[in-house]
Order: C-alpha cells, then structure tokens, then sequence
C-alpha cells in the first residue's frame, strides 16, 4: 500500500470555523492540523473530541472522525473511545470552563488513571459562548458580566492540578506561536499516557484582560530555561509564576515511570474491545455455569 | 420425586456481621443440588455491622415466583430477631436459637420451639461464632435430611481454609445434628428430592450475564445499590471474557463513557439505581440525538432522593420515560423475573442497534438482589445478536458518506471511527443529513423539521418488534390484574389463593413501557370484567401513563409503598377488599417488620 505523505490542508474540516475574527483558536486549529500532518496520521485513525463552548465547535473544522458531545463531558466520551479502540489517536478538546470548572471531576480522574489521550485546552479565561461570564482560570477582580464588580475568587491553576492529579505530560502553549504549540501537541500525541496542552488562547471579544499583547508581552519559553522535566516540583514551580514573566512550554514529562491505562489494562492485549463481535463462546459458557451450579 | 406439595419457607434473622449470609448460601446449595426451586429474599439495611438483617428462603418442588407468604421456620442469631418474629410463626412452625444468649417470648400454639445450648454441644465457649453453624445441623435433622449433604457442603466452603477448618466445622454442625435428633421433631413432610440439580443466580448476575451473552464490550459503573451486582459480576469476569470494566469518579462520567464507547462499536453498558441514573440522563439524550445505540440499567430502590437504599419500589417509571431533556424517542423496559432479566438484555440490545438509540431497563431491588434457582437449561447463552445497519469496513472509493442519510425508514447506517472513507462527525447540537450542526450560525428551520421527523419514524413501526403483553389465566375471569415488571410472579401466586377463595382472576402483566402496546392492552382490558391496578408504589404511575396513553382508568388499585416487596395474600387481601367495595386504592400491611 502506498502512503501519501498528507499535509495540513488535508486536514481541513468541510465548514469554515465560526469564531470571531481574531480568535485565539484558529492557531490552536491550524497547530493540530499541521501535528496531524506532521506525525503521519491519517484521518480516520483520529478522534476528536469536543464538549460545549466556542473552542469544542473545533471537530466541525477538523478533517478526523469527530464526537461534539456535551459540556463538560469531552473526557469521559474520549476515555469510552480509547477504552473500546485503543488503536485510534484520541484528542480532546475544549476551554477552560468546560474542563477546568463544568468537567472538573473528569479532568482530576482522567489524569489519575492516565488515559492515553491528547487533552487540548483553550484557556482564554473567560465564557465566551454564553457572553462574557467569569471562568474557573479568571484571576481575582476580573470584570465580567457575572462579576461587575470583580471576582473575589481565585484561579485554578491547569498545570499544577494535572501533574498533581497524575498527568504524565503536561505543557502550556500560545495560540499566537503555532509552531511552538504544534511541536507540544505533537509530543502530547506521542505520549503514552495523559496529556494535558493548556493553551493560551485569547477571547478578543470577551476578555479585555488576557490580549493577545497581555501575552506577548510576558510569555518566555521553558525550552530556553535549564528546566528539569522529570521533576513535579520544578515544574509546579514555574508553573505557579504569574506576573511579569509567565512561562509556556513542556513543564512535566514522565514516559516510562508510569504506565498509561493502555498498557496496563490486560483485557487490552488482545487487540481493541470495539473490534471483538459476537457473544459468548461455549467454553466461557460452561464455565459460568459451573460457577452457578 | 415428590408430588408438588412440598413449599417451604425459613428465614434467618440477625445482625449485619453475624454471617447470615452464609448459612443461608449452604441451605441454598443443598436446595438446588437436589433440584429443588428457590427465591430468596434479604431484608436489610444500609449497614455494614448492627442493623437486623432478615433473610427469607423459600422453597418448592414446583416453580416459586414470590418468596411466599409464610414461615415454617426461623432462625434467630439475635434476640431483637427473636422479639420481632417469633410471633409471625403459625402452629407446626420451628424455631431455633441459641439459648446460651436468647430466650424466646410469647408464641403461638403449636410452635415447636428448638433452644440449642451451643456452648454446652461444641465444648467451647465460641457461641457467637458457632451458633449458625449449630442450627444448621439441627435444621438438616428438622428437614429430614441427610447430614452427609451439610457436610460435603461445608466441606466444598472451607477446603480453601485447609483441613483442621472443615473438620471443626463438620464436628459442630454433627453436634448440632445430633442434639436435634435427640431433642426435636422433625418436620412432617421432608425436604424431598427434586429433579436435575438446578444453579443458583440474583438478578443482578441475570442481567450482567445477558450483557455478556448479548456481546456488551464495555461496562461501565459507579457503585450504587441495589444494581451493585451487576458491576461485582463483570469486574469478576472481565478478563476471561474480554469485557472492558470501568468503574468510574460518578454516573455522569459512567453514562458518557459508555455513549463513547457504543459510538466506536462496542456494545456499551451501564448499571445504576435512581439517583445515579438522575445524572445519567444527559447522556441518554446525547445517545438518543446522536443516534448511538447503548444501554443503561435503573435497579429502582425506594426514593425520593437518597431514600431507602436497601428497600425496593418501582417508583421511577416516570423518571425513565422523561429521563432528558427535548422530545425524542427510547425503549424502556421492566423484565419480570431473573430469567427474563437475562433475555431482556441481548433483545434489547439488537432494538438499540437496530433502531440506533437509548434503551433504558427497569429493574429493581425485588429482582435484582434476590436469589432464584435457574435451570442451565433454560439459559439461552448464544443469542441472537443484530448489529443493525453498521459499518466497519472501509471504502476508499470517493463515494460521499453522510452519517444522518434520511432515509424512507430514518435508520441511517452508521460508521464506526476508524472505518476509512467515513469520516464525520457526531454532535449533540442539531444537524443535518451530513451532521453539520444546524444550531449555530443558520437554525433552518425546515432542516430541524426534518432531522427530528428523521429520528421519530425509526419508531412508528417500534412496537411490532416486540411481543405484546397478553391475558394470562382464565378467560372471563371476574377480575384482570395489571402490574408491570417485578409483579408478575407474585400477582401469579395471588391469582392461586384466589382460586381458593372462589374468586377468578387473571393478568396482564406490562413488560414493555415504550413503545406501549396500546391497542393490545386497550382489547384486552375493555374485554376484561373489571380490572386493578397493581404497583409498588404511592402515586400510581404506571396507572396514570396507561390512562395516559389508553384512555383506560382501572376499577380498582393496590398499591405499596413501605420498603418492602407485595407477599402474595397482600395481593389477594386487596382484591377481595375491593371487590367488597365498590373499587378505590388499597394499601396492604406489611407485617414482617425489618
């Protein structure tokens, strides 16, 4: 069989994405399509995963097998997906109030058990879809339209919860350098294990706080740091600066020391569930009733 | 083989923690060895030490389908067990107990009463510890039986704990024989031999081994009584059969989860009872609207909320038929017994996969936790299983793939991920024929027509593909009996007692609640004298969403509310009640009171 050697377009979805112009999300989009591209894929070996908000509208303008489920809800249909065939490339996607704050729950256990999944976060701190509301990674005395006043709540911190909660590769991008953020989504899909891309991902519309400008006027690279990406501590430490200086990057990256649920699930080593039919064989019913008896 | 008279009933009373389970797992071994029918029923609480746990085992040398009115035989291990049933026993009745720790109390005549002084019979001052096994060795006696039966039993349970285990077991269970062939009278009538030894399952197991048989390749579960079992079941066999187990952080993860994993190709499966299934239900419409076919079990325990958990009704019909939001159509089904549990799984299945939806099963506590005798026999492992129109080979020849094709019959097949030449994708939000989403930018209205006019046909011919309910009993009976699901067997064994009170009575027993066989139901029940309504809980839902959907109002209702299962005499007590007056509800009284 021939390979054709595919490149970004081919990866382009059928409609054109309906974000306002200036989103932060087209270079989100465009850094998976040329990671796609870049590692070979095909289109139907990859999932893409989404849960409710402007970012999860993201498989309608991917060219992959696409599931645009319910808010909150992208890693348990992703975790079904991968957990039935493990052979497909599965990548979540959404925003920070669908994973951080809606599926939080789902973000704490999917990392826990370390499901071979690429998680893509556009974290543009804000409620985009619904307006202009506060969001689990706006910061303290943000304005919003569910805080006139400004937040008298504090952010959740993406990276540090990941690692904390058992994540294997973790790593904070801008969707102003696509290349820099298509060579972290590249390695997230390349993990075996959890991997978490939160992505700075402006809301030119909604969020007058976190720019475009905000960002670049901050952002330094971890990749130019002699940073230690075995070590949680390292990596939560420069993870919680927050300031003048604010780091993107691969933060925490763990390969061999602990397995994904892939590996270590035994009912897997005989190839993907989904692809096994039919029911009972008559040696697995006897033995049932043997037990019954 | 005997003659069909022999119904026997015991019941074990105690603690949580005092092992009733185990007496009660060897008299159910030594039960269905010798091919004798059995239903058991556990009265219990939310408690892992202390409570009163009751245990009833009934058995038969014909067919048993209610753990029975009556008790032929008890066995305290406490004395609070003691205060609160000795006074249920009728003359010829036997009770046992300790009598190092328990005195009996007030009895009716006739009552043998069977004191063992277990510290004096096993030489040790271990009462507590060898009173169960104690009464069983008397009980053997009382039931005419062998004690090389209880001891091959015991021998079969403890062999793993070595050899000085079983022989001390062994020697005082004789001990306990021997005192109560010394002491006691037998039974009139013993334990006879039955046919070909029987197994033994609970409806929890029924339905996790229907999953299996039907193909279901991905479980998943948070857990939660009473529908435990299930998930204690496929975790156990997992990996003999191949079967992907989860237990996941909560019902919303679980039912999502399960979507994800029908939308890939694997039968997907999940089990829960009323609370969970309340956060299961956005995800019942995400399958319904994305038209993926998978299935998701409610064991009913009593609510509202956390309720009882360890009590049973069936008051989350409505929950189930309005489970999510938006207007769309599902199956929703309550098997009657174990066995029927266990078929309702792979049929169910291959409606979802052809029909491309939810299905929803209702079982509850009744069903689920209690303990039936089953002939392997009777156990269809090889079903019938129909994918419906799916594809899993790929096509690279151009040819456009559009997953919501509107077709003539709205079933559309339906590509797996992974399958070349068929890449979409699926949404929650409206979308047309080539799942493009119709909610955002352009909300056309005559494509949103369409697509819910797609979903609806798949289900106008839905009820022809499925066996309607029917009259069973005498024909021009003076009363129909209507129930649904768990009822059957115990409105069967009422129709019985009737018959002896000169009363005839048949049923309809409702096994599909959508689709509704409303033109069956409709001829049976307008040919019908008069007809009740029998459920297990307050309000009447089944009866409301019958008149609902048939126009039909019952002569009469019989209803339960408090925890615990209809007996068969609450059934008859009620029909002859209302049939003394002029109709209305009747609520029977529970006289076991645990």
């Amino acid at each position: 069989m021939t390979t054709i050697q595919l490149t970004a377009r081919d990866f382009k979805g059928k409609i054109d994405p309906d974000w306002c112009p200036g989103c932060g999300d087209f270079g989100v989009l465009n850094s998976l399509q040329r990671a796609a591209a870049e590692l070979g894929l095909r289109p139907h070996e990859i999932v893409t995963v989404s849960g409710i908000g402007c970012s999860s509208n993201l498989p309608g303008y991917i060219n992959t097998y696409g599931m645009h489920t319910l808010h909150g809800r992208s890693l348990a249909f992703a975790t079904g997906v991968k957990m039935a065939n493990h052979d497909l490339t599965v990548i979540a996607t959404g925003g920070d109030g669908d994973g951080y704050g809606i599926g939080g729950n789902h973000f704490t256990h999917t990392a826990r058990r370390n499901v071979d999944l690429t998680y893509v976060v556009m974290n543009n701190q804000i409620y985009g879809l619904t307006t202009g509301q506060v969001s689990p990674t706006s910061r303290v005395g943000q304005k919003t339209k569910s805080t006139p006043f400004g937040s008298v709540e504090y952010p959740l911190n993406p990276l540090t919860s990941a690692i904390m909660n058992g994540a294997t590769y973790v790593a904070r991008g801008y969707s102003g350098d696509v290349r820099h953020l298509t060579e972290l989504i590249k390695g997230g899909i390349e993990h075996q294990g959890f991997a978490l891309i939160d992505i700075f991902s402006p809301c030119v519309t909604f969020n007058l706080d976190n720019t475009h400008n905000f960002f670049k006027e901050r952002i330094k690279k971890l990749e130019d740091e002699d940073h230690d990406v075995t070590s949680w501590a390292a990596a939560c430490e420069k993870a919680m600066v927050w300031g003048d200086e604010i780091y993107i990057g691969k933060f925490y990256h763990l390969e061999a020391e602990k397995e994904s649920l892939t590996a270590l699930e035994p009912v897997l080593r005989d190839g993907p569930v989904a692809k096994r039919t039919g029911g009972l064989t008559g040696e697995q019913a006897d033995r049932i009733v043997q037990r019954m008896l | 083989m005997s003659d069909g008279n022999f119904d026997f009933a015991l019941a074990i009373g105690g603690e949580a923690g005092q092992g009733i389970a185990t007496p009660g797992d060897t008299l159910a071994r030594i039960v269905v060895r010798r091919g004798l029918n059995l239903s058991t029923y556990n009265a219990y609480q939310s408690i892992i030490r202390g409570g009163h746990i009751f245990l009833t085992v009934r058995v038969s040398d014909r067919e048993v389908r209610s753990h029975g009115d009556k008790l032929d035989m008890l066995l305290a291990l406490n004395q609070d067990t003691m205060n609160r049933h000795l006074r249920l026993l009728g003359s010829g009745a036997a009770a046992l107990y300790n009598s190092d720790t328990i005195s009996p109390g007030d009895y009716t005549d006739g009552v043998q009463l069977c004191p063992l002084p277990v510290n004096d019979l096993t030489g040790s001052q271990r009462s507590g510890l060898n009173q169960n096994t104690v009464a069983l060795g008397a009980m053997m006696h009382l039931l005419g039986l062998d004690f090389g039966l209880l001891e091959a039993s015991i021998t079969q349970q403890f062999s793993r704990k070595g050899e000085d285990v079983v022989n001390e077991n062994v020697r005082v269970a004789l001990a306990g024989y021997t005192h109560a062939q010394e002491n006691f009278t037998p039974f009139p009538m013993p334990m006879p031999e039955g046919g070909e030894p029987l197994g033994v399952w609970s409806g929890n197991e029924a339905l996790a081994m229907g999953g299996a048989a039907a193909g279901v390749k991905f479980y998943a579960a948070y857990p939660m009584s009473p529908s435990t079992g299930v998930l204690h079941w496929m975790a156990q066999n997992a990996r003999n059969l191949g079967i992907m187990v989860r237990q996941v952080e909560d019902e919303i993860g679980v039912a999502n989860m399960v979507v994800g994993a029908a939308h890939t190709g694997a039968r997907a499966m999940c089990a829960t009872s009323g609370g969970g299934f309340a956060l299961m239900t956005e995800a019942i419409g995400a399958a319904a609207m994305m038209e993926i076919p998978c299935v998701f079990i409610n064991v009913q325990r009593a609510g509202p909320s956390t309720g009882v958990p360890t009590k049973t009704e069936q008051g989350d019909l409505w929950q189930a038929l309005g489970a999510s939001q938006g207007d769309f159509e599902r199956f929703v089904v309550s098997p009657k017994d174990a066995l029927d549990a266990y078929n309702t799984v792979p049929e169910l299945f291959n409606l979802a996969d052809r029909l491309q939806c939810p299905g929803i099963i209702l079982s509850d506590l009744l069903i689920s936790e209690g303990r039936y005798s089953i002939s392997p026999k009777e156990i269809n492992f090889h079903p019938e299983i129909d994918r419906g129109e799916l594809i899993t080979e790929g096509t690279s020849n151009g040819e456009p793939y559009m997953r919501y094709r509107d077709t003539a019959s709205g079933v559309s097949p339906r590509a797996v991920p992974g399958t070349e030449g068929h890449v979409h994708t699926v949404a929650t939000d409206e979308h047309d024929e080539d799942s493009m989403l119709l909610s955002d930018e352009f909300t056309n209205p005559h494509r949103r027509r369409a697509s819910v006019e797609k979903r609806a046909r798949k289900f106008e011919a839905a009820a022809s593909l499925i066996a309607p309910p029917e009259i069973e009993g005498p024909a021009n009976a003076q009363v129909t009996l209507v129930g649904w699901g768990s009822t059957a067997g115990v409105i069967q064994e009422a129709i019985e007692q009737l018959a002896d009170r000169g009363i005839t009575a048949n049923q309809l027993a409702v096994k599909w609640l959508i689709p509704l066989h409303t033109d069956e139901i409709t001829a049976a029940l307008t040919s019908a004298n008069k007809f009740i309504i029998v459920e297990n809980n307050y309000s009447g839902q089944f009866a409301r969403y019958m008149r609902s959907e048939t126009g039909l109002s019952a002569y009469g209702h019989i209803r339960k509310y408090d925890g615990e299962p209809f007996a068969p005499h609450h059934i008859a007590d009620g029909v002859a009640d209302l049939l003394g007056r002029e109709g209305g509800v009747f609520v029977p009284y529970q006289e076991v009171i645990v």
